[in-house]
């Protein structure tokens, strides 16, 4: 392999039509650039999207009431009906698939007047009565404090977790909020924590200017007696979402005298659902990269074998010469394969760096523009993708140089001894 | 022994070249003995076979029908690789057009049968340099062939030959591309080289060329039509000159 008369040869070659050479390695070269970018650009559109839904957990659902369609058991269609605290322990006892569920609510919302009063800051927010558990299932940083716990819920306490936006608008920059109280609806809470989003756009600024109260404060407080808003339920492990989401609906179905084929009576959300539709799409959008990307990266690698020909086709006289001397076929086709490899790994290799590094520009620029970048999110290319297109271009290379070879060897040495 | 006597022997050795549906018969039948050490040419019009028959002394092409025997070796169909190490070992080879590599310098191209023997390079640009002195070419030893004239290269050409020691030297119109002088200066490296010993074989038309070899063989549509030794050709040119006059 690494035989001074074997690279003299190489190189020889090579350097007899630098024009040709450039044009050939080029092609790899752009192969797998441009592989590299659509591989980075994939992972940054799929980072994008899934940040978009913060830390969510993957296995969860939502669930909340609708007007009922049909009529059952003397009640007429069109009935509005609500959860409540019994269909929680319901749940707990009658599907063991749960993991956490989150029974909530939300209280009057900042649709109308200002609701939330500090001295003389008003503002309107939204308030939500939770568990400690919906902190399991839709994270949020804690910034500052503690999220509710299962104190407050046993106590009623009048303690609230405030979202980012919430402390900017009522509190100074310079002020510690924790301990200090707020009048939501026309009662004090106390403050003990400080809670954002890790969701993007839209979604986090929601969050951000939510006020978070104990469950059950906010049942007796303003008045909801025993009324559950809706429900965010994980489901356990080897335990399927949708299995749990069937079971959970036909529950509430009953319990609440619904008719057992009244699918629009209990609306749902699942997560797993959605997020299994993004992994398809993109494994789809990955699937499509890798073909384009193969596609383009074989066109590459088939103009080096056609150039390879070309070159043995030249070299025809001097590959005779080689053999009447005693140059065994072997030492011919190894001779070609390397040349072929090493072209095809030397332009790869550029065109490996050279991607990496324009997508290593690419985040390094979004990551200067901040969090406006949207859908895009840390464009990467892993590093085992790079060494697996590394090992693909190796074999590309070996691949491309057997026809030209074959051919090669095909050549009788009595060319050599042919007058011209 | 065989090798003792004959260093190539050839027994009713036929070939043909198909093309298509046309199958064209050029060696019918030829029987020939070279002793070790003999310097022999083969002459012929084109079209005779010679230049078939050299390929097929060189184990360049094979043959259809027949025996031929190199230095003891019977010579079948073989692996190419096979071929190519007989080829190595057992024949140097010196071609009209000189067949240097144009990108190897005087002593690697010298140098390449010990490459193919996967000798170090140290030893074999050393035996190169040897082989290259006895040619008179040390000084060139790092000149590319197209710093050379014709008779340089064909020099070179020969040292390459011989550097792997063969036992016989096969030569394609040696002087055909050279003037008469250098042509006279070629044919006395390959007498010299005969005289230690390696038997040769030149294919030529220039008579005066092959006057200067010890046997002189005539090939005529794909027989031997004579086989004319030493001694015998002075005679026979003779014959010819008082014919002449």
């Amino acid at each position: 392999m690494f035989d001074r008369d074997r690279w003299q040869e190489i190189f020889e070659t090579l350097k007899k039509n630098k024009m040709r050479t450039f044009f050939t390695a080029f092609g790899v070269f752009w192969g797998i650039f441009m592989l590299m970018i659509m591989l980075g650009s994939g992972e940054g559109l799929r980072k994008g999207a899934s940040s978009g839904m913060g830390d969510m957990a993957t296995n969860s659902m939502f669930m909340w009431t609708q007007q009922t369609t049909m009529p059952y058991k003397g009640f007429p269609r069109g009935r509005f009906y609500n959860f409540n605290n019994a269909d929680t322990r319901a749940m707990i006892e009658n599907i063991d698939g749960i993991e956490y569920i989150a029974p909530r609510i939300q209280g009057r919302s900042a649709t109308g007047d200002n609701n939330v009063v500090r001295g003389e800051r008003t503002g309107a927010f939204n308030i939500q009565g939770d568990y400690p558990a919906y902190n399991l299932i839709d994270p949020m940083n804690i910034n500052q404090g503690r999220f509710i716990n299962d104190n407050d819920i046993a106590l009623n306490r009048k303690v609230a977790v405030i979202g980012q936006r919430v402390r900017n608008e009522m509190f100074n920059a310079d002020e510690n909020p924790i301990g200090e109280y707020i009048r939501i609806n026309g009662v004090y809470f106390q403050i003990v924590g400080v809670a954002s989003s890790r969701k993007r756009d839209h979604q986090a600024m929601q969050d951000n200017q939510n006020i978070y109260i104990p469950f059950t404060t906010l049942q007796k407080t303003y008045n909801y007696g025993d009324i559950v808003g809706w429900y965010s339920i994980t489901a356990r492990k080897g335990t399927s979402v949708a299995d749990v989401e069937t079971r959970a609906k036909a529950l509430m179905r009953k319990r609440h005298n619904v008719h057992p084929d009244d699918t629009r009576a209990v609306g749902s959300f699942n997560v797993e659902n959605e997020f299994l539709k993004m992994n398809r799409l993109f494994a789809g959008i990955s699937g499509l990269i890798w073909i384009v990307g193969i596609g383009t990266l074989m066109a590459g690698v088939i103009g080096i074998s056609n150039i390879m020909l070309v070159v043995i086709k030249e070299r025809t006289k001097e590959i005779g010469i080689q053999r009447a001397i005693g140059a065994r076929p072997w030492t011919i086709v190894s001779q070609i394969i390397t040349e072929s490899v090493f072209l095809t790994t030397f332009a790869g290799y550029l065109g490996l760096v050279a991607g990496v590094g324009v997508i290593e520009l690419v985040n390094k620029a979004l990551q200067g523009a901040g969090d406006s970048a949207g859908m895009f999110k840390d464009p990467s290319v892993s590093f085992h993708v790079a060494v697996s297109a590394l090992v693909i271009l190796i074999i590309a290379g070996v691949i491309a140089g057997i026809i030209p070879a074959r051919k090669a060897v095909k050549v009788k040495p009595i060319e050599a001894l042919r007058y011209e | 022994m065989l090798q003792t006597e004959n260093m190539i022997h050839l027994r009713g050795l036929h070939k043909s070249y198909v093309t298509g549906s046309n199958s064209l018969h050029v060696l019918k039948g030829i029987d020939l003995h070279i002793a070790p050490g003999e310097f022999v040419s083969i002459m012929g019009s084109s079209g005779s076979g010679k230049s078939t028959l050299l390929n097929i002394l060189g184990i360049l092409d094979n043959y259809d029908q027949g025996q031929y025997t190199l230095a003891g070796n019977p010579i079948v169909k073989m692996s190419e690789t096979k071929a190519a190490a007989f080829r190595n070992q057992l024949i140097g080879f010196v071609f009209q057009s000189f067949n240097l590599i144009s990108f190897k310098n005087a002593l690697e191209n010298v140098a390449l049968p010990l490459y193919y023997q996967k000798i170090s390079r140290r030893k074999r640009n050393q035996m190169a340099m040897e082989y290259l002195d006895r040619m008179g070419l040390a000084d060139w030893a790092n000149h590319m062939p197209n710093e050379l004239s014709g008779g340089q290269k064909q020099r070179i050409a020969i040292a390459r030959a011989l550097i792997s020691k063969p036992k016989v030297i096969l030569a394609d119109e040696p002087t055909g591309a050279l003037d008469t002088q250098t042509s006279y200066e070629v044919m006395d490296i390959l007498k010299e080289v005969n005289a230690q010993g390696i038997t040769i074989l030149i294919v030529t038309h220039e008579h005066d060329i092959a006057a200067m070899t010890n046997r002189i063989i005539r090939l005529r549509d794909g027989v031997i039509a004579e086989d004319i030794r030493n001694g015998e050709v002075k005679k026979i040119k003779e014959m010819a000159f008082a014919a002449a006059i």
